[in-house]
């Protein structure tokens, strides 16, 4: 599997994403600077997260409309999968590729922990190696993952099952409680209508192997070498 | 010529920022304040002399960068 990791001014999780995909891949991925307007032929475009831009007007407003988005979107839409994680969700969200918009978190406050989540969906190249309604524990770091939508788009985003992960407990269970950022629905993560983009605000690549902690984020990233390779 | 922009929250979207500060007015003493909404204010020097290409410019702008109108409104005033 080839994978390509989107870089911009701001962007810190880069060379993380970097190392897991290396991991599971055995092969650094390409590293593809923001003003590039070519993208070579890949199998996974992964949007990473950090503070692209600074965060200036909105963010991922910015990010959004760099040249290599316009190249982001193509191959999107031809049906290469992207993976925008944490600001990278942000990001693809302001570029239209996803619905909704992340919004500041409910208590206004930067929240860095690890979180449970539910994994709702199997059937993407993203989530098939967890098990269905799996519990993975996966760090957020965030000030702004407040999922917003409005009430017929989030109907339309669960009736297609297109809500690949929810904030829950370690039980499993979807409650208020759970939700760290008043995201709508506890929804952390989104696919696209052909489940081929994933957005979501927690960061796999953080828990990737279990000198840091944890290896459930690793989970998705050999899914994805199975998926794509 | 000069376009000021406003860019509210749309009715219905929750602003935990505008419910800060109404409890920090209400905490200096400031009663009364029912609701306060937080939005962005932006000015534009503009080269176009034509005002109503000018607002159909800044309307461009508006919905492709300046405002996400999934959650916001704008409104354009050229001075």
């Amino acid at each position: 599997m080839k994978a390509a990791v989107i870089v911009f001014p701001g962007s810190n999780c880069d060379r993380d994403v970097a190392v897991a995909l290396e991991a599971s891949t055995g092969k650094a991925p390409l590293m593809v600077w923001h003003r590039d307007t070519a993208l070579p032929a890949v199998d996974l475009i992964v949007v990473p997260g950090g503070f692209s831009y600074g965060d200036y007007l909105r963010c991922g407003a910015m990010a959004a409309h760099s040249p290599i988005l316009r190249e982001v979107k193509a191959r999107a839409e031809a049906g290469t999968p992207v993976l925008g994680i944490c600001n990278g969700f942000q990001i693809i969200t302001e570029a239209g590729l996803l619905p909704g918009v992340l919004m500041r978190n409910a208590q206004l406050k930067f929240i860095c922990k690890d979180v449970f989540l539910k994994v709702e969906r199997t059937d993407s190249p993203f989530t098939r190696a967890y098990a269905q309604d799996a519990v993975v524990r996966l760090p957020i770091a965030h000030a702004e993952g407040n999922y917003y939508a409005d009430a017929a788009t989030l109907d339309r985003l669960e009736g297609e099952g297109l809500v690949a992960f929810r904030y829950a407990g370690a039980d499993g269970s979807v409650s208020a409680a759970a939700n760290p950022n008043g995201s709508a629905r506890n929804i952390a993560g989104i696919f696209s209508e052909n489940r081929r983009v994933l957005g979501l605000m927690p960061h796999p690549e953080r828990l990737a192997e279990d000198l840091l902690g944890g290896s459930d984020g690793k989970v998705m990233f050999d899914g994805l070498v199975e998926a794509l390779s | 010529m000069k376009a000021k922009v406003h860019i509210t929250l749309k009715n219905g979207v929750l602003d935990p920022q505008g419910k800060a500060v109404q409890h920090a007015l209400s905490s200096l003493g400031f009663g009364g304040v029912d609701d306060v909404r937080q939005g962005k204010y932006i000015e534009l020097e503009l080269s176009e002399t034509d005002p109503a290409k000018a607002r159909a410019s800044v309307e461009q702008m508006c919905k492709s960068l300046l405002a996400n109108t999934v959650i916001e409104n704008y409104s354009v005033e050229l001075v």
